[in-house]
């Protein structure tokens, strides 16, 4: 058997013609060349595989001729009809790391060879492509060349060979969305014995079930004046008008809801309930300010304690909800509290 | 969503009962709740015992938000 053939896609920085100022280097077909990185893919493949050609493109020229730069760069990979595309790595380089995506892509959906690239989490490549190319997570500059070759090569030769590709832990690319069932070795109690033992023991352990990491947001100043000031209610607890008017789903909502408290002064069984499908809901259904506690905030208005509960609360049913959404939600809600005029927002979760 | 209120430029608190997770996910002013189903009422009291316990909490929710807080605060 031959060797398997690959392609490399490169850059003007890779291929050492020059930075920015030469960013504008159009693509061209170097057949028979290993240039930059290729050297290490080479030295990596042995006598497994060999570079027959490597494209090389200008970061700029790409970007700003997308349609002809995509098209010259295919019709080049279809004449060499490698059994590998391999783009990148592009590190930390926005503009290098989505030409890397979209060209891989495109060799991929198009060509119907099999293509990957590598780059940094952060490049704004990765979040555009991850899901479509199967990306190799590197470091976040050309001095991960080594890990990132280490890598990259292995996964090139399993696609060549048309080998089965194993998970994007064991692979090293990032996770892409697509879940493979399997069966673990040991059963879920031991695991987890394991795991906490780890944990106890300040040794390094892997979770199951990875946390979305959460940004922080600085605290804003204090309330100076609560006997002046507008109060707002928002809710996780997906309190609702009785019948839920606006169908908030039970769990993964995707919208929620925004009523009009102007004149209520307690909720009750007949008014109010909990859309919300991840708790019991009969103590809320019974008497749903204890979730949205508009009872007492009537009270405290009217006592002066606070200047003024806000005619309008905001809902959705915390359970399930992705991240993404419920942020989508609150930006929405929040930018509608900020123009009323709201001072201080109390937000109750169940 | 918490933290979009914040981001917003409005004060906020955060009345729940896991407060784990209201940490994790970023909340800065923190006021424990009862328990899951019923954050701010307790069904094995009387209507009027219940109600006061919910203003205490509303009350001590008001007095986080007139706190000045430099980071994430459980009151």
């Amino acid at each position: 058997m031959g060797k398997l053939r690959v392609v490399h896609y490169i850059n003007q920085f890779f291929a050492n013609i020059g930075g920015e100022e030469k960013a504008d280097f159009p693509a061209e077909l170097r057949v028979g060349e290993v240039v930059g990185p290729g050297l290490a893919f080479k030295a990596s493949f042995k006598d497994e595989a060999e570079i027959i050609a490597t494209i090389v493109c200008g970061d700029s020229y790409f970007n700003e001729n997308l349609e002809t730069a995509k098209a010259q760069i295919l019709e080049m990979v279809k004449a060499q009809n490698p059994d590998v595309f391999i783009a990148g790595p592009a590190f930390n380089a926005g503009r290098y790391g989505v030409a890397c995506g979209t060209v891989a892509d495109m060799v991929s959906s198009e060509l119907g060879i099999p293509a990957i690239t590598g780059m940094y989490e952060e490049n704004p490549g990765a979040d555009m492509f991850k899901n479509k190319v199967l990306t190799i997570a590197t470091k976040n500059s050309a001095a991960g060349m080594r890990d990132a070759v280490a890598k990259m090569a292995p996964l090139a030769l399993k696609l060549a060979k048309n080998e089965k590709i194993g998970a994007s832990c064991e692979e090293g690319y990032m996770p892409n969305g697509v879940r493979v069932n399997f069966f673990e070795k040991e059963r879920g109690s031991k695991r987890a014995v394991k795991m906490l033992l780890s944990k106890l023991s300040g040794k390094p352990f892997t979770t199951e079930y990875p946390m979305p990491s959460f940004d922080r947001v600085d605290p804003n100043p204090a309330v100076k004046d609560m006997a002046h000031a507008r109060v707002a209610l928002v809710t996780s607890g997906g309190i609702v008008p009785k019948g839920n008017p606006d169908h908030i789903e039970s769990s993964s909502a995707s919208h929620y809801g925004e009523y009009d408290i102007s004149g209520v002064f307690d909720l009750t069984s007949d008014t109010y309930e909990t859309a919300h499908g991840g708790y019991d809901p009969c103590y809320a259904n019974q008497d749903a300010d204890r979730v949205l506690p508009v009872d007492v905030l009537r009270d405290l208005e009217k006592e002066g304690k606070i200047g003024k509960l806000h005619e309008k609360f905001y809902t959705t049913t915390g359970n399930g909800t992705s991240v993404a959404s419920s942020k989508a939600f609150a930006a929405e809600f929040s930018a509608k509290l900020k123009a009323d005029g709201v001072d201080a927002v109390i937000l109750t979760s169940t | 969503m918490v933290k979009e209120v914040e981001r917003a430029g409005i004060p906020v608190v955060h009345i729940c009962t896991v407060t784990p997770i209201s940490l994790t996910v970023g909340a800065n002013r923190i006021v424990p709740a009862i328990a899951i189903p019923h954050p701010l009422g307790n069904p094995a009291m009387t209507a009027q015992e219940e109600k006061a316990i919910r203003r205490q909490i509303v009350e001590k929710a008001l007095d986080a938000l007139q706190t000045e807080v430099s980071g994430q605060t459980i009151f």
